[in-house]
């Protein structure tokens, strides 16, 4: 991470906590959060359906009131604006949603433009900065098309377009993607990291799919029940996470196991080796051979890349003398992240 | 048959405009007070607009109240404020008031219902964007809601039609009136068979005008 990129804080959270009351049960939804984004960061939520995501991003645009603590953007602490110094704090403030929420029963033209005039452009100014946004977004051509006319990936490149049409210094995206297939998830998540980049805009991303944190997320917050468990580095939170919920969330999605029949065929002990941070990129195997004499057979592996470090999971068969095995597994302990017996024959 | 038809033609043709008059004069006031309503029903029960719970249950209990009134009762009950608000007791001007009344009620509630389909995500989407909560109503949430208050008003104008035939009661005329005082007091079958036909072409007129105009609207967008 570039220096430049930890600027100062842009929107702190101070003991935030939300609850709903609905007849007489109360829904405690955020609890006591603290913590500050940075600006030009993409700062990822993740947790359990229910964890308060929403309603803790919801807090940042003062559409959800906080019952008690502190939220401040740019330093103004947001709850004691009146209402024309909110309406100036969420133009300033782009939102994206998971089902893209644009006027069905306006064009993608007149959806954008209603947002520039309510901030004081003229029909002309609102044009101009109309065609700039589609051009960015890429899709000009789709100028006069309906929301219904358009598929999922249009749909919320018109929404980020309207995001940022008043030039926004964060844009807060609740679970973007979740409503996108694959391809087009890449596509949106690509144009994000554009976004951030080059505009050098905020962006406060919810999902539910890590894969999509491990992509463009700077850092990570992990919400369970209201509470913030963990903040981190990306990179730090899935190679060591510190909370046994984020553990859990991670294993949930990380399902790399052998085949059975792979055990089953394979002779000696075996073994799961975790690697990363410099760890990852030795040839750990190849030493281990040279230097104990001893038969490692690969039976299975995978290595991923988070934020451009790569992660791996390996599982291997080891053979040879006694001694020499311990040994081997003694340095192969020491020199990957993480080394686990799985079958000690 | 044929030769009553031409014997009562005169009375048919002004039966059919005392309904006409009554239906649509009241559905156009009603339309607009209950939009109204259902405005303040829906604002003052929207979180992200101006929920204020006292102001809708007050308001939302008086709508209901009136609604749960049986029209001749209700129509009975206003004929001293019909007096004064269009200044006779009657005839089809002062079926007027309590029309409109009872109309405006009933379609402030649907009406209501029709602004809160509107998708609470659009909602979010342009609060979040910083627009003024009175564009919202008027520019968005409106707009929005247009095809499901066609279809509303067109349930609405069935049903004032539906009132208007109660109107003889206070000698407001229309076609319910010819029906009964033919068809039932003078045991005329004919001419109350000719009314019934009259009302169910009304309603297909109007129930058709209104799918008209939903297909007209859906054409565009979505
Ligand atoms: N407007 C509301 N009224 C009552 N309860 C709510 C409201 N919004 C959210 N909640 C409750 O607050 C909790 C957190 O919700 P949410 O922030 O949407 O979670 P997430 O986005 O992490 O799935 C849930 O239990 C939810 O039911
Ligand atoms: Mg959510």
């Amino acid at each position: 991470m570039s220096e430049q990129k930890r600027a100062g804080k842009l929107i702190d959270f101070e003991d935030v906590s939300v609850s709903f009351k609905q007849r007489k049960k109360v829904t405690e939804a955020v609890r006591d959060v603290t913590f500050s984004i940075n600006e030009g960061e993409i700062i990822g939520i993740i947790g359990s359906s229910g964890a308060g995501k929403s309603t803790l991003l919801r807090t940042i645009n003062r559409l959800q009131t906080v019952s008690s603590g502190r939220v401040t953007v740019e330093g103004k602490s947001i709850g004691e604006l009146n209402s024309g110094e909110l309406r100036k704090l969420r133009s300033n403030i782009g939102m994206i949603f998971q089902h893209f929420n644009l006027i069905g029963s306006k064009d993608v033209y007149s959806n954008i433009e209603f947002v520039l005039l309510e901030n004081g452009k003229t029909k002309e100014e609102a044009g101009k900065r109309i065609d700039e946004l589609l051009k960015y977004v890429g899709i000009e051509d789709k100028k006069h098309s309906y929301p219904g006319q358009l598929s999922g990936g249009q749909k919320q490149r018109v929404a980020i377009a309207r995001a940022l049409a008043n030039n926004a210094k964060i844009l807060l995206c609740d679970e973007p993607t979740s409503a996108l297939d694959t391809e087009t998830t890449e596509a949106v998540l690509n144009l994000l990291k554009q976004i951030n980049r080059e505009l050098n805009i905020t962006i406060v991303l919810i999902t539910h799919e890590l894969d999509v944190v491990k992509e463009i997320c700077d850092r990570v917050v992990v919400m369970d029940e209201g509470r913030v468990v963990e903040i981190g580095d990306v990179y730090d939170v899935f190679t060591r996470p510190g909370s046994e919920f984020t553990k859990t969330l991670i294993r949930k999605e990380n399902r790399f196991v052998i085949p059975s029949n792979v055990l089953e065929n394979a002779h000696g002990k075996i073994v799961r080796i975790d690697y990363f941070d410099e760890n990852a990129e030795r040839a750990l195997i190849a030493e281990a051979i040279e230097e104990f004499g001893v038969r490692i057979n690969i039976l299975h592996g995978r290595i991923e890349f988070i934020k451009k470090k790569p992660v791996g999971v390996l599982y291997i068969s080891i053979n040879g003398e006694p001694v020499q095995t311990r040994d081997a597994l003694k340095y192969i302990r020491e020199n990957s992240g993480k080394m686990e017996v799985i079958r000690d024959a | 048959m044929l030769e009553s038809f031409i014997e009562i033609e005169d009375k048919l043709v002004k039966a059919l405009q005392e309904t006409a008059f009554m239906t649509i004069t009241s559905l156009v006031i009603a339309v607009i007070l209950g939009i109204g309503l259902g405005l303040v029903l829906y604002i003052t029960s929207e979180p992200l607009l101006s929920k204020n719970t006292p102001v809708y249950e007050v308001i939302g209990f008086i709508a209901n109240t009136i609604s749960s009134i049986p029209f001749l009762i209700l129509m009975i009950f206003f004929l001293p404020i019909s007096a004064a608000v269009v200044g006779t007791k009657i005839g089809s001007k002062a079926v007027l008031v309590p029309l409109t009344v009872a109309a405006a009620a009933f379609f402030g509630r649907l009406a209501e219902a029709s602004f809160s389909d509107v998708d609470k995500g659009v909602l979010e989407a342009v609060i979040s964007s910083g627009a003024r909560k009175s564009h919202v109503i008027f520019k968005i949430v409106l707009p929005e809601a247009r095809i499901s208050l066609i279809k509303n008003i067109t349930v609405t104008a069935i049903t004032v039609l539906g009132f208007s035939a109660m109107a003889g009661l206070v000698g407001g005329g229309g076609i319910g009136d010819l029906a009964y005082r033919y068809g039932y007091q003078r045991y005329k079958k004919e001419v109350m068979i000719i009314c019934i036909l009259l009302l169910i072409i009304l309603v297909q007129l109007v129930q058709t005008i209104g799918d008209l105009t939903v297909r007209a609207l859906n054409k565009r967008g979505r």
